[in-house]
C-alpha cells in the first residue's frame, strides 16, 4: 500500500492536540519582538521621519535602509522592490523603519510615535484608466508584462460568424485569509543567520536573504516552522519578513521575532490580482465556436513581483477547455499604486476561467441553447489543438465527465423543477448551472525544466527512510502524500517513512510548493529518488528494505546512503517562450462544478445550497486528503464569488477584520460533493496530477451562472455581495 | 503599570502569576503559561482559534482580561481526551490546523453537552470557529464521529 491508502495524514495528531509549533510557538531565550513602520498613503516622498521625543528610543533597536549590507530589495523576479523605502514610495503600508523591543506593549508605543513627513506624488488607481505622464513608475507605460498567444485567422473567422458575442467581465481582490497570520523568527551568531517561520518556499526566502544580506548561502539558513496555511499569500511576502527579521536581529545582536496581526496582515501581505477581461467570440450556424478574441488586464499593484508568471498563467487558462482554431489572447499585468498583488491559488486562472465559463453561459443564452449542449459542442476532442498549438492528448472524455457531474446534481431534474418553483414563489429565486475547466499541474511552459528541482532519499543506519524535500506543509498534506510515494516505492511500512522539515542546510532545492506541482512533480523525483536508492542497495542481503539499508550501513560505516532524483524534462514535451507556442503544462486536471443556488429577492442575499465537484485528477493518493483539497478550494471561491469584498482606499485593503472581510463559515456553505475520476498520468508518481488549485477555478462562475439562471439576468462581476445585486437588479436589463 | 497578582485553575492545576491589568487571557495562556496550542487568528472574537473553556464554558479567550480569570478554571487543548481528537484526525478536520485547537476544544464541549445539539444544527455551531483550509465538511463529519462514534461518516483511518 502507499498510493490510494486513506491515511490520516502525518502531521494532523499533532495539530489536533495543540503540539505542533508554529513560528510564535516557538520559545527564545532573550528574544526581542520587532515591528514595521510603514507608509501612509499611496504614492509619494519621504521628506522627514520624526521620533516622538517624549520615548525612550535608546531602548529601542532602529533599523532603516542603510542598514541593509546587502543589496536593498527583495529579489524575485525583478529586483524592484525595495526591502525598506530610501525616499520614494509606491504603496501605502511600504516598510520604512523597522523597531525592535523587548517589551510588545513598547513596541506598539514605539511604532505610534512615529511620525512620516512626506510629499504626496500622482498615483495610479485604476489600471483601465489613461495614464499621464507624471504617473509613469514603469517603462514608458506602466505594464510590466505583455502576453500575445495568436492561432489562425482571427479577422477571417469573425467575416464569416454567425453571431459575435461580447462581454467584459471583472473579479476583485482577494485576500488569502489563512487563519495563522505570517511571521519570522531571526538569529544571527557565528555561523551565520537563521530564519525560521511561515512559509511555502524556503530557497525563495534564501535567494532573498542572501542578497538583502549580501551572504552566501553557507551564512544563511531557512528553517520552515508549521505553517497555518498560505494559499499562495505565503510565496512570495516571507521574503519581506525574514529580511526585516534579520536585519534587526543582526543589528540588535539578539533574535528578533516579528509576528504579523490580523490586521497588519491584511493590510500589508499580497492578495489576489483584480481582473478585467474582455471577450469577444465568433460562432457559426452550428454553435461552435470559430474565432475567440480574449483581452486580459490584470492589476499587478506597485512592484513587478509575481505578476508576468501570475498573467501567464492566466492566459494559457483563458480559452479553457474548449477547441477553437482562431485564437488571438492578449494580456497585460499593469502597475497600480496599491501593494504587489502576489500568488493565490489559482494564480490568474480563476480570474479568467470566471470570464470565460461566464461568458459560455450568456453565449447559451443569446444562442437559446442549454449552456451544458453549447459547452459539449466545443469541449476538446482527442488530437484537438488548445491555443497554444498543444494537442490534446490526455485522453480525459471531457463531454462524459460533464454529463456525469450534471447527473450528480440532478441537473435536468433541477432545472424544470426550478422554472415551475421560480414561477409561483413571490420572492426565492432558484437557479442551477454549471462551469467546465481544466488547471495545469507544475510550473508554466519552461518553468519546471529551468528550476531544475532535486530530492534525495536517505536510508539510515537504523532501516528508516528519510525524504528529504524543500517542499513545505501547509495543510495540502505534502508530507503525508510524500511519504506514501515512498512508502509505494520502496515496500516499506507507514512508520519507516519520514518526511524532512525543510531546511535549506539539509535539503536539496526540489523548488517552491506552489502551481499544483508538489505531488506530481516533486512526487515523481520522489519515486525516482526511491528507485535510485533501492538500486544501490540492491544486492545486499536481507529480507526486508529495512534490513537491507541496516546492513548497507554495516558495511559502509560512516557513510550516507542517498537515493537521488533531478528533474528531466520529458522528450515529448516542448516550449517556446518567445512565441507562446506549445505544451504549456505537461498535464491538466479537468473538472465540471455545478451549483445549485437559492436567491432571496428580498435580501438580495445569494446561498449555495448543493455544489457538485466533479473532476479527472489522475490517480488520487489519498483520497481524505484530495477531497478535503477539493472542499477547501470549493470554499474559497464560493467566497471570492460572494462574499469576500477587498475594501481599497488609497489603493490600499481598508477592511482589515475578520468582522468586515467576511469569509465562509460553516454555516455559509452546503456540503461539498466531490468526485474522482480517475486515469493515470505518467507524469506524476503511481499516476497522480495535481490538484491544489483546480478547485478554486470553477465555483465562482459556476455559482455566479446559477445565480444569472435562476434570475434569467447576466452578471459580469464579482464578488456578487448583496449591495451589488440590488443595484444590479435595480438599473439592469433583464435578459 | 504595576502587574496584578492571579490565581486560577489550567487544566486542573493551580497556577499562580503577575500579569499587566491590561493582559489578554489569549496572551497568559501562551507566553506565561507555556500552552501555545491556543491560537491566535483574528484578536478579535471573530475566528474562534483562541477558544478555551472557561468554567466549562468556551470563550474566546482573546476577548477575555486574564484579571477576570481569577479563582475560575480554565482548559485548553491541551487538557482534551484522544477520544476527541482521534476522530477528528480520522476525517481530515485538521489542514493547517491553526483553526484545529479551537474546533478540537468546541468539540469537546459540545460531547459534555448533547443536550444544546436539540436547539441548532452543527454546521450552526461551528459557525463561530472560522477554517480557511477544509471547506467544513471534514469539521462536520468529524465532530459528527465523535458526538456519535457509530458514525463515522468521511476517511476511514488506517494506518499499516
Ligand atoms: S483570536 Fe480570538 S477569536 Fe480570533
Ligand atoms: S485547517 Fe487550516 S484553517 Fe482550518
Amino acid at each position: 500500500m502507499g498510493i490510494g491508502e486513506d491515511r490520516p495524514r502525518v502531521d494532523g495528531l499533532d495539530k489536533l492536540r495543540g503540539a505542533a509549533a508554529y513560528v510564535d510557538d516557538l520559545r527564545v531565550e532573550g528574544v526581542l519582538h520587532g515591528a514595521t513602520v510603514r507608509t501612509p498613503a499611496a504614492r509619494g516622498r519621504i521628506t522627514r521621519i520624526h521620533f516622538d521625543p517624549g520615548i525612550p528610543w535608546n531602548e529601542y533597536v532602529i533599523v532603516d535602509h542603510r542598514d541593509v549590507p546587502g543589496k536593498n530589495h527583495v529579489a524575485s523576479i525583478e529586483t524592484d522592490q525595495p526591502a525598506l523605502v530610501e525616499t520614494e514610495f509606491r504603496h501605502k503600508y511600504e516598510p520604512v523603519l523597522l523597531l525592535a523591543h523587548r517589551s510588545p506593549a513598547a513596541l506598539r508605543k514605539g511604532v505610534q510615535g512615529v511620525r512620516l513627513e512626506y510629499e504626496p506624488l500622482p498615483a495610479v488607481e485604476d489600471p483601465l484608466a489613461g495614464l499621464t505622464s507624471d504617473r509613469i513608475q514603469h517603462g514608458p507605460d506602466n505594464v510590466f508584462k505583455r502576453i500575445d498567444i495568436r492561432k489562425g485567422d482571427v479577422n477571417a473567422a469573425f467575416a464569416r460568424a454567425a453571431h459575435v458575442i461580447e462581454g467584459e467581465y471583472r473579479t476583485g481582490a482577494q485576500e488569502h485569509a489563512y487563519i495563522e497570520p505570517q511571521g519570522m523568527l531571526a538569529t544571527s551568531g557565528p555561523d551565520g543567520v537563521t530564519v525560521r517561520g511561515s512559509m511555502q518556499c524556503p530557497y525563495y526566502v534564501l535567494k532573498s536573504l542572501c542578497a538583502a544580506l549580501g551572504r552566501s548561502e553557507r551564512e544563511v539558513r531557512v528553517i520552515q516552522t508549521a505553517t497555518g496555511g498560505a494559499f499562495g499569500g505565503k510565496e512570495d511576502y516571507p521574503s519581506v519578513i525574514a529580511i526585516h527579521a534579520a536585519l534587526l536581529a543582526l543589528k540588535a545582536g539578539a533574535p528578533v521575532k516579528i509576528i504579523y496581526d490580523r490586521q497588519e496582515d491584511m493590510a500589508a501581505t499580497t492578495k489576489r490580482h483584480p481582473s478585467w477581461v474582455r471577450h469577444r467570440t465568433a460562432i457559426d450556424e452550428a454553435g461552435r465556436l470559430i474565432g475567440v478574441e480574449i483581452e486580459v488586464v490584470m492589476d499587478a499593484g506597485a512592484y513587478v513581483t509575481l505578476s508576468p508568471v501570475v498573467l501567464s498563467r492566466g492566459v494559457l487558462h483563458a480559452l479553457g477547455p474548449y477547441a477553437c482554431e482562431n485564437v488571438h489572447i492578449h494580456g497585460e499585468a499593469r502597475l497600480t499604486n496599491s501593494p504587489p498583488y502576489g500568488a493565490f491559488r489559482g494564480f490568474g486562472a480563476p480570474q479568467t476561467l470566471f470570464a470565460l465559463e461566464r461568458h459560455m453561459d450568456a453565449i447559451a443564452r443569446r444562442l437559446g441553447l442549454d449552456p451544458a449542449e453549447f459547452r459539449r459542442r466545443n469541449l476538446l476532442r482527442d488530437g484537438d489543438r488548445m491555443a497554444t498549438g498543444q494537442v490534446y492528448r490526455d485522453g480525459v472524455d471531457l463531454t462524459r465527465l460533464m454529463d456525469d457531474a450534471l447527473e450528480h446534481a440532478a441537473y435536468a431534474q433541477r432545472r424544470e423543477e426550478f422554472k415551475r418553483f421560480n414561477a409561483s414563489h413571490p420572492y426565492l429565486r432558484r437557479g442551477i448551472a454549471q462551469a467546465t475547466f481544466m488547471h495545469g499541474a507544475g510550473f508554466t511552459g519552461s518553468g519546471e525544466t529551468m528550476l531544475a528541482s532535486e530530492v534525495w532519499v536517505e536510508g539510515h543506519a537504523d532501516g528508516t527512510v528519510e525524504v528529504l524535500t524543500a517542499n513545505t506543509e501547509m495543510g495540502q498534506g505534502a508530507f503525508t502524500v510524500l511519504a506514501q510515494v515512498a512508502v509505494d516505492t520502496l515496500g516499506v511500512k507507514n512508520e519507516q517513512v519520514k518526511v524532512a522539515v525543510p531546511d535549506t542546510h539539509r535539503v536539496p532545492n526540489s523548488g517552491p510548493t506552489v502551481a499544483s506541482r508538489t505531488t506530481m512533480v516533486v512526487g515523481k523525483l520522489v519515486e525516482r529518488a526511491c528507485l535510485d536508492l533501492a538500486a544501490v542497495v540492491d544486492g545486499v542481503a536481507g529480507r526486508s528494505f529495512s534490513e537491507k539499508i541496516r546492513a548497507w550501513h554495516q558495511a559502509h560505516p560512516g557513510e550516507r546512503l542517498v537515493g537521488r532524483a533531478k528533474y528531466k524534462t520529458p522528450p515529448e514535451i516542448h516550449w517556446d517562450d518567445a512565441t507562446y507556442q506549445g505544451d504549456a503544462y505537461p498535464c491538466y486536471a479537468w473538472a465540471t462544478y455545478v451549483a445549485t443556488v437559492e436567491v432571496d429577492l428580498r435580501t438580495y442575499g445569494v446561498q449555495v445550497t448543493d455544489f457538485v465537484a466533479s473532476q479527472e485528477v489522475g490517480r488520487v493518493i489519498n483520497p481524505t486528503l484530495a477531497r478535503g483539497q477539493i472542499q477547501g478550494g470549493v470554499a474559497q471561491a464560493i467566497g471570492w464569488a460572494i462574499l469576500e469584498n477587498v475594501v481599497l482606499k488609497d489603493g490600499a485593503m481598508a477592511n482589515t477584520q475578520f468582522a468586515n472581510y467576511i469569509i465562509p463559515t460553516s454555516n455559509d456553505l452546503p456540503p461539498i460533493r466531490v468526485f474522482f475520476e480517475e486515469q493515470p498520468t505518467p507524469y506524476g508518481p503511481g499516476g497522480a496530477k495535481g490538484i491544489g488549485e483546480l478547485p478554486m477555478d470553477g465555483p465562482a462562475p459556476a455559482v455566479i451562472n446559477a445565480v444569472c439562471d435562476a434570475l434569467q439576468t447576466s452578471i459580469h462581476e464579482i464578488p456578487l455581495t448583496p449591495e451589488r445585486l440590488m443595484e444590479h437588479l435595480d438599473g439592469a436589463d433583464h435578459d | 503599570m504595576t502587574d496584578l497578582d492571579l490565581s486560577f485553575t489550567l487544566n486542573g492545576k493551580p497556577v499562580r502569576l503577575h500579569v499587566r491589568p491590561d493582559a489578554r487571557l489569549l496572551d497568559v495562556l501562551r507566553y506565561d503559561c507555556g500552552c501555545t496550542g491556543t491560537k491566535e487568528g483574528c484578536g478579535e472574537g471573530e475566528c474562534g482559534a483562541c477558544t478555551v473553556l472557561l468554567d466549562g464554558l468556551p470563550v474566546n479567550s482573546c476577548l477575555v482580561p486574564a484579571f477576570q480569570v481569577a479563582g475560575r478554571s480554565v482548559e485548553t487543548v491541551e487538557a482534551v481526551a484522544p477520544e476527541v481528537t482521534g476522530p477528528l484526525n480520522r476525517t481530515g478536520t485538521a489542514q493547517c490546523g491553526a483553526c484545529s485547537p479551537g474546533i478540537v476544544v468546541m468539540t469537546r464541549w459540545l460531547r459534555e453537552h448533547p443536550e444544546v445539539l436539540q436547539d441548532a444544527t452543527l454546521r450552526q455551531f461551528m459557525s463561530g470557529n472560522l477554517c480557511r483550509c477544509t471547506g467544513y465538511d471534514s469539521v462536520i463529519s468529524g465532530v459528527a464521529s465523535v458526538l456519535d462514534p457509530k458514525e463515522t461518516a468521511g476517511g476511514e483511518g488506517t494506518s499499516a
